[in-house]
């Protein structure tokens, strides 16, 4: 499932040809969208503009810094993840209701949506093309720990792991566990180590 | 619909390919594309339980040959020729759609950064449901989802559970995709990684779903 970007690709003449293709179906169907009236171009700007610089995963790693630093926002976090994260300034659109789900000692946990690709873009933003691809979507609830080993982790022997994947209509976004050697780190220090991986199960962090 | 979209636990599909350095959107189409599927239902009402359904009407082949956006752009321009707001001779030839006034409900560029922190909620707080199972009630899933749109995976029916949480009152996708708006009580159900793929899974890895009441039966 790639967009444009380059892929191992055999057959680029072919490839720009159907990018072309797309492109200018994707401008018929605006024009005639325009002149009936049905949307304002500079409204799809502003779309565009807010998941592009303004939602992304730097706010779910804001969450997860107050949460290592904060014990009783931690604690509402995890009884009432929408509600915590919105204290943040964060909701709407693919996160009216949030589920956050800690990594312990003994749990690790992994964040997939195998009937499509939803995400909690909210905290995240927009989904990587990977999350949304058909090796993720197919194999993340069936073997995990293979394709946690493809994004360089594995998990101590005693760990298990449990899967969410996202099928209805709630959001889950994953708490890292605290690495050691952060003792005494401001939220802000945090929240710079922590990965969108983290955050869907893919990493540690 | 079990077609193609569902997914979980297929083989053949290789590694998970991560890219690094990912870029939000890897072309200025799906820019576009991204935002009429978010602009349109304004004016054009439909929402996620008709979106979805419309991906998941694309052929199979089609659909395993083109990327995410394109999907969507299938998928969109599908509802709005399905429902008239557009013909495909008005897609052919653009030029020739006269100009008309704003539609009185399309998105104003003032209206997207509201709506987008307002979200869309299915949840019916103030709705009174059936809540026949309590937390860690035992439960199996039905053997099939509804003959539409449904959002039981095939991998998880006929599986027995644990009941892990209760939300209240959602819209229920499979009768939302039809236009009947009654709730259910969604449940998160665990169920243990051997029940779902066998021996070759660790005895206590897990996996959760959730599940409206419909999907449900005692164990």
């Amino acid at each position: 499932m790639s967009g444009g970007h380059d892929h191992d690709h055999h057959h680029h003449h072919d490839h720009d040809e159907e990018e072309q293709g797309v492109a200018l179906r994707v401008k018929a169907l605006e024009r005639v969208l325009v002149a009936k009236g049905i949307v304002d171009p500079a409204a799809l700007d502003v779309f565009v503009d807010t998941y592009e610089t303004k939602i992304g995963p730097r706010n779910g790693a804001r969450v997860v810094a107050k949460a290592w630093t904060d014990p009783a926002y931690k604690t509402r976090l995890l009884d009432n993840a929408t509600a915590a994260i919105a204290e943040l300034g964060y909701s709407g659109l693919q996160g009216e209701h949030m589920v956050v789900v800690e990594n312990t000692p003994s749990q690790h946990n992994m964040v997939t949506c195998t009937l499509c690709s939803c995400y909690p873009w909210p905290v995240l933003g927009l989904p990587p093309v990977w999350y949304k691809s058909e090796a993720y979507r197919a194999r993340a609830v069936r073997e995990p720990r293979k394709v946690l080993e493809e994004f360089g982790v594995t998990l101590p022997e005693g760990k298990a792991v449990r899967v969410w994947d996202s099928n209805a209509d709630l959001r889950y976004m994953v708490l890292p566990e605290r690495p050691a050697g952060t003792e005494g780190w401001s939220a802000e220090k945090l929240a710079e180590i922590v990965t969108r991986n983290g955050m869907i199960g893919t990493a540690l962090v | 619909m079990d077609t193609i979209h569902d997914m979980g636990g297929m083989h053949g599909f290789g590694r998970v390919e991560e890219e690094a350095n990912e870029p939000v959107f890897h072309a200025d189409w799906e820019r576009r594309v991204f935002a009429m599927v978010s602009a349109v239902p304004f004016a054009a009402l439909f929402g996620d339980d008709q979106f979805r359904p419309a991906i998941e009407r694309i052929p199979p082949e089609r659909y395993l040959s083109i990327s995410y956006y394109e999907k969507w752009l299938d998928a969109l321009t599908s509802l709005l020729v399905d429902r008239g707001w557009v013909t495909e001779a008005e897609l052919a030839d653009p030029a020739s759609v006269p100009v008309a006034p704003r539609h009185p409900k399309a998105a104003l560029p003032s209206d997207v950064v509201p709506a987008i922190w307002a979200g869309a909620s299915q949840s019916r707080p103030g709705v009174a449901v059936l809540r026949r199972f309590q937390l860690g009630d035992a439960v199996v899933t039905k053997r099939q989802g509804s003959p539409g749109h449904t959002r039981l995976p095939r991998y998880a029916r006929g599986k027995a559970g644990c009941i892990i949480k209760a939300h209240g009152a959602f819209l229920v996708a499979d009768r939302n995709s039809i236009g009947d708006q009654t709730p259910e009580m969604l449940y998160t159900v665990a169920f243990d990684a051997r029940e779902l793929w066998g021996p070759e899974a660790r005895s206590r890895d897990s996996l959760t779903l959730d599940l409206w009441d419909r999907y449900l039966d005692p164990a």
